[in-house]
């Protein structure tokens, strides 16, 4: 039987570290791939070692690491309107050079995703990129905050979520309306937690570094009240609510309470909050400009607590292209925002797993199957019949970040120069390898 | 004899030394002032481009009248409307400026940061004439130079720094430097216009204006925004002149020889009487005079080449 | 870079005598010293017109005005030296306007530094005439200049070292001069 099934395969992952989350596995095996899918995983009957090198198909990954294809579900592509930072494609290209095998675009393009034409051109666009693209609604009409858009409708074109990203839904009642119109699709709602009128025209975290620069600060309350309106909102209509990018201490705090209640709440936050303070700022570089901003050492410690006792779920890059024209400018005009997703990776092994913080699996949890639970996709998971999307990561490899190498059209990241531990060595989607090292 | 760096962005990080070396220049130069024909051709091949993004009279005309006194050659640049509303990036526009051969630029901008924004587009010495809420090193230099001149040191001296210190680049400037001069440093205000974690740059926080004046030796008064009202941070400037301004009564909490100082332009009657900034204790016009000195000597010390040393 | 060890030119006694003598000359020259006033360049040039200020006083019995001048803000080479000079006092407190000035330095070399005091003097008024006076010429002129009293000639070559040493900040009254060691 085992002589068949290795027929069909079109391609063998050997012997590498097979890492899944969902099903805990975590031993070294043999994936085989066929028609876009996986066909077996044997991690008992080994394909021998000297066997390997006589095929093409077969690729020996002994000292690699196999895990679910990785999720990013907090993405901007700027497509439509701001193509020259990126678009759908290009987007594609850097994802599947992160590892990133399935993404999922947020809405606040120009104009933005919030009726059901635009989902579908998302989806239209989506056919010719290198991973799997699902898109994010907008919540409100334009992302005014003012009307709810038809979600029903979006819905049926395939959003994943909605969201209203880039901006909060300000008005509690509408936030609520969304919460429970959306209960009926049994879809999150992803809200970015910032009260407009606390983080007033401010650029960076307040605190110390900001006092220093003469910046003006957004203080953690501006996002914390708006998480504990969440979670009030959330217990009140028992809908499911993601808080988006969580930097502060009080937020995970306030979140890990609402868990303790058993609230359908999840959250994320993102590799540059855990890995930077705002002291990467005092230079004044645009690039460490980010919403929200980057905070202390402590609210950094608190997110990695929160990782490491589940009270974050997921790690979502908020990767944010802007062209150069845009960053290279004084530190007030600069837009927010960096690029992620070809740094999210080796941020993740080097500052959460080689420092402890995380173990493998746990940290691959974060980025494959638990977002798949939040947003009910087919993906996250290794296990026979799913789609073929696989990530083989590079443990060892040590490299150093340089944002002109970038495959994303825009390299607005702070983290040029840093050196990093561990990078994806090939990225397979639907069985075919869209990235090698 | 050199600064470390050939830019003055602000007094964080500058040595005790390298202050002192701006301020016995600013003496010299201070002598040149004095004699009847106030100019030297020192900076004769020297360009100087001033661009001020802010409106700006007596920092501006400072600068101007030091570049003048130098004999440098000079250009202004003024404009209130930000780069981006003009569609021209402040980095074109300077970029521009540039390729017409300047040597130095002089900046003020209301965005913190901008001139070390400009270091990275240009190859010219930047000064910051003031950057939004960050610094104004000119600014700190000429009130330790202003004081110095009158306690000949500065060690042990208890200086009072009162009013808006959230949008204050004038209190920032003159922390770092009078703190490097070995000067005690504490600032007053409301809470509504006191920035974050002040304390760990090393300074007292008071929020009660006649705790903090006892046994102080110089009080620096800020201007106080009339903005700060609407933007919520100000019940009325009624109550900020009652609970802050400095009157001739609060002046018998300082110590003897006690000095008044304002970066000016002042607002008589809120944070500082008529009576008080008129008595014999202010320096503040000798502030103004020793503006143009200090930016005479800064000029000075950033105008060297950059040839190898023999 | 290596030197052999320096010659002496003048030592103590022969420069005070130069200097009486540099000042009888400036008085017959002037018919006296009731009209000039003597500007000394920072720092050695100070100490000498100190000294010749004095010895005019003694043999002529008038007040003769004083000064002394930093020469730095005028120098041509300013925006091409790595390092900027310290800046040191000027100090002239008389009107320089129709006086006959003598401007006094230590060594008389490219010329210029007394172009650069004759431009800082000319700032400070028109005076009637103005007169150098130097210890030292040692030639290899770049500017049309020529000193008007000189204590004495010594020639040398481009790279030689003179070195004047004064007792008011050098503890000796001496010159040498320490020729260049060739390097092969």
């Amino acid at each position: 039987m085992n002589r068949t099934k290795h027929k069909q395969a079109e391609l063998i992952l050997a012997g590498g570290l097979i890492i899944d989350p969902a099903s805990k596995l975590n031993k070294i095996g043999d994936i085989y791939i066929g028609e876009g899918k996986i066909l077996k995983i044997e991690t008992k009957k080994l394909i021998p070692k000297h066997k390997i090198k006589f095929s093409h198909e077969i690729l020996n990954l002994y000292g690699k690491i196999i895990t679910p294809g990785l999720i990013d579900m907090h993405t901007h592509l700027r497509e439509p309107g701001r193509e020259d930072e990126e678009t759908i494609y290009t987007g594609s290209i850097s994802a599947v050079t992160g590892g990133f095998t399935n993404i999922c675009c947020m809405p606040n393009t120009q104009p933005p995703i919030d009726n059901q034409e635009s989902v579908k051109f998302i989806y239209e666009k989506a056919k010719t990129a290198r991973c799997k693209i699902y898109s994010i609604a907008a919540a409100t009409k334009g992302l005014k905050g003012e009307e709810l858009t038809e979600i029903a409708d979006i819905v049926k074109a395939g959003a994943v979520a909605i969201s209203d990203d880039g901006r909060p839904i300000y008005n509690s009642a509408i936030m609520r309306y969304a919460l429970e119109y959306s209960k009926m699709y049994d879809i999150p709602v992803i809200s970015h937690c910032e009260d407009l009128s606390l983080s007033a025209d401010g650029v960076m975290n307040e605190g110390y570094i900001s006092t220093l620069l003469g910046l003006r600060g957004i203080p953690g309350v501006a996002e914390e009240v708006m998480v504990a309106r969440e979670i009030r909102l959330a217990e009140f209509t028992g809908a499911r609510i993601h808080i988006a990018h969580v930097s502060t201490e009080g937020s995970v705090n306030l979140i890990r309470e609402a868990k303790r209640k058993k609230l359908k709440i999840t959250c994320e936050t993102t590799p540059h909050h855990f890995s930077l303070t705002d002291e990467a700022l005092k230079t004044f570089d645009t690039n460490a400009k980010v919403n929200p901003p980057l905070r202390t050492k402590r609210d950094v410690e608190a997110l990695k607590k929160g990782l490491k006792d589940g009270t974050i779920d997921c790690i979502a890059t908020d990767h944010a292209p802007h062209s150069i024209e845009e960053k290279d400018v004084e530190f007030d005009a600069a837009p927010f925002g960096l690029v992620g997703l070809e740094t999210a990776l080796g941020l993740v092994i080097t500052e959460l797993i080689e420092k402890n913080i995380l173990p493998w699996t746990e940290a691959v949890a974060k980025l494959t199957v638990n977002p798949s639970r939040i947003l009910k996709l087919n993906a996250g998971e290794i296990k026979i019949d799913m789609p073929a999307d696989l990530t083989v990561i590079d443990p060892d490899i040590m490299w150093t970040v340089d944002p002109e190498e970038f495959k994303s059209k825009s390299k607005n990241s702070p983290f040029g120069g840093e050196k990093l531990k561990g990078k994806a060595y090939l990225t397979i989607v639907e069985g075919k390898i869209m990235h090698q090292l | 004899m050199k600064l470390k760096s050939k830019h003055l962005l602000g007094l964080e990080g500058l040595s005790k030394d390298e202050i002192e070396m701006i301020l016995d220049t600013a003496e010299s130069f201070k002598e040149i002032l004095e004699r009847p024909i106030k100019k030297v051709p020192t900076l004769r091949a020297v360009t100087v481009v001033n661009l001020f993004y802010e409106p700006s009279t007596r920092t501006r005309i400072s600068f101007e009248l030091a570049e003048k006194r130098l004999s440098a050659d000079l250009v202004n640049f003024s404009t209130s409307t930000s780069s981006v509303k003009k569609g021209e990036t402040l980095k074109d526009t300077v970029k521009n400026i540039e390729a017409m051969k300047i040597d130095m630029v002089i900046i003020r901008h209301q965005s913190a940061g901008t001139p070390q924004f400009l270091t990275r587009c240009l190859s010219s010495s930047i000064i910051n004439a003031g950057d939004g809420a960050h610094e104004h090193p000119t600014q700190g230099l000429l009130d330790i130079f202003t004081l110095r001149r009158k306690y000949r040191k500065l060690e042990g001296l208890r200086v009072i720094i009162v009013g808006d210190i959230k949008h204050s680049r004038v209190a920032r400037s003159n922390i770092w430097g009078l703190k490097s001069m070995g000067a005690s440093v504490a600032v007053c205000g409301p809470n509504t216009l006191m920035p974050c974690e002040i304390e760990k740059m090393g300074v007292d926080v008071y929020s009660n204006l006649d705790n903090a004046l006892e046994g102080a030796d110089v009080v620096n008064v800020l201007r106080i925004q009339l903005e700060r009202q609407k933007g919520g941070l100000l019940p009325s400037l009624r109550e900020y002149s009652i609970e802050y301004g400095i009157n001739v009564e609060r002046l018998k909490r300082l110590n003897p020889n006690f000095t008044i100082m304002h970066p000016g332009p002042i607002n008589r009657g809120i944070e500082i009487t008529a009576e008080v900034a008129d008595g014999p204790y202010s320096v503040i016009l000798d502030q103004v005079t020793n503006g143009v000195a200090i930016r005479m000597a800064v000029l000075y010390l950033l105008s060297g080449g950059e040839g190898k040393v023999e | 870079m290596p030197r052999r060890k320096g010659v002496m030119i003048m030592d103590e006694k022969t420069m005070r005598r130069t200097l009486i003598r540099i000042a009888h000359e400036i008085i017959e020259r002037n018919k006296g010293a009731e009209n000039i006033g003597i500007i000394g360049i920072r720092t050695r040039g100070a100490s000498l017109a100190e000294r010749l200020t004095r010895i005019i006083q003694e043999i002529e019995k008038v007040e003769v005005p004083l000064g002394f001048m930093d020469i730095t803000l005028y120098r041509d080479d300013i925006q091409t030296k790595l390092d900027q000079p310290i800046i040191q006092k000027t100090e002239v407190m008389f009107d320089v306007a129709d006086k006959i000035i003598i401007l006094v330095d230590d060594v008389l070399f490219t010329g210029r530094t007394i172009r650069a005091a004759l431009d800082q003097i000319i700032d400070f008024g028109r005076p009637k005439s103005i007169q150098l006076a130097v210890l030292v010429d040692r030639g290899h002129r770049e500017l049309p200049i020529r000193a008007d009293y000189i204590g004495k000639n010594i020639p040398t070559a481009l790279n030689d070292l003179v070195v004047v040493k004064l007792e008011e900040i050098d503890k000796e009254d001496s010159i040498y001069v320490e020729k260049e060691k060739k390097i092969k």
